[in-house]
């Protein structure tokens, strides 16, 4: 049986959509992250409660020209990494809330 | 009975840095004309303050002057430490505590990273830049030590004032940014005019053959922001402020990359 894997965006980070890039920037150690285009997109669907096959089908398969399979293949391995730098989270299970949202050239 | 209590002499200067009072108390004569002529320009007549620091002066005897600053924030008051000083502020009562010895680079020390958390929750920042205002506008020159901050402020034509050569001081207003004057000074060792303007734009410096200006994408610009800010708090929000700051910053003001020889020609496409 293969197992589901929720991932959502870390509340300990700030994101911020700057032209066409994502930067996300760690309230640990300040340090700032570039998303590229996949990890934007992982990003900015990581709910909680969607489960990552179902992110790789809609959006990434949508998006790019690759095949499922190997779409998720590297999209975990991509969540795993984002895990590891604190900015996203990675569960077996729904994940509660996401507080943190990214703003998207937002006007103060 | 008489003798029982002695008074103390209290003497006490506001020194306001971009519009923000802070007043300083010590029991030291020697130590409040230091400070008077430290930031000469930017001591207020006003007595008028917004926040209050009384010093307790040491012998400097503290180990460790190189020491990494740090500052965290515990129970509503700021922690602020460093080899030469260490200082606390709560900003609920608008009252903090410094213990250094007889010197003025602690208490600049103190002053920045109190006008750093100050700016943060306003949308501001204090930024390794030189600044001047010409023609009624800011400009910023942002870079690290060498990308000619000092040589830039030297340029300046006689009609800019300059805010800084070092550190300059960014306010968000309702009417957009607004550049101050500081005292914190580089290699000039020149103490900025104590006035403001509306910021035009942000150049980031480099060195180069000739005199050009080149516009910067958002995210570089973003990132180099945030590269050249001061920031000292380990802590979380502090962090996503500034984060927010840089971002709204690079979406509201130009930001260009000036590479210039080192003569003053390059102020003819500044203004």
């Amino acid at each position: 049986m293969n197992r589901k894997l929720y991932v959502a965006r870390s509340p300990r980070i700030a994101a911020r959509m700057l032209g066409e890039e994502m930067l996300v920037m760690s309230g640990q150690g300040s340090t700032l992250f570039t998303l590229n285009p996949t990890a934007t997109i992982l990003w900015q669907a990581a709910d909680g409660a969607t489960p990552l096959d179902e992110i790789v089908e809609r959006r990434i398969c949508a998006e790019f020209e690759v095949k499922p399979e190997d779409a998720l293949r590297d999209a975990e391995a991509l969540a795993e990494d984002l895990a590891k730098h604190g900015i996203l989270v990675i569960s077996e299970q729904p994940i509660a809330s996401t507080p943190v949202v990214p703003q998207e050239q937002q006007q103060r | 009975m008489p003798g029982l209590a002695t008074s103390v002499e209290r003497y006490s200067v506001v020194i306001a840095i971009g519009g923000v009072p802070v007043r300083v108390n010590t029991i030291d004569a020697n130590f409040l004309e230091m400070l008077q002529d430290r930031y000469a320009g930017f001591v207020s007549a006003e007595g008028d303050a917004e926040f209050d620091f009384e010093v307790d002066l040491a012998a400097p005897a503290f180990p460790d002057p190189n020491a990494d600053v740090s500052v965290t924030h515990r129970s509503g008051r700021w922690f602020m430490q460093r080899g030469d000083f260490h200082a606390e502020w709560e900003p609920a009562t608008g009252t903090g505590r410094i213990r250094q010895s007889a010197n003025p680079y602690s208490i600049d020390a103190v002053l920045r990273i109190v006008h750093t958390l100050v700016l943060a929750k306003q949308g501001g920042f204090l930024l390794h830049s030189a600044s001047a205002i010409r023609n009624g506008k800011a400009f910023l020159f942002a870079g690290v030590s060498g990308a000619g901050k000092t040589t830039i402020s030297r340029l300046a034509p006689a009609d800019a004032t300059l805010l800084t050569d070092e550190i300059s001081y960014v306010r968000y207003k309702s009417e957009g940014y607004v550049a101050f004057g500081t005292p914190f000074t580089g290699e000039l060792a020149k103490l900025g005019e104590n006035t403001s303007a509306p910021v035009a734009a942000l150049y980031l410096l480099a060195q180069g053959p000739e005199n050009r200006i080149d516009p910067v994408a958002a995210p570089d610009a973003g990132r180099e922001l945030l590269a050249n800010m001061l920031f000292f708090a380990e802590d979380q929000e502090m962090v996503h402020w500034a984060f927010q700051a840089a971002c709204d910053f690079v979406h509201r003001v130009p930001v260009y990359r000036l590479t210039f020889v080192p003569d003053a020609r390059v102020w003819e496409m500044i203004g």
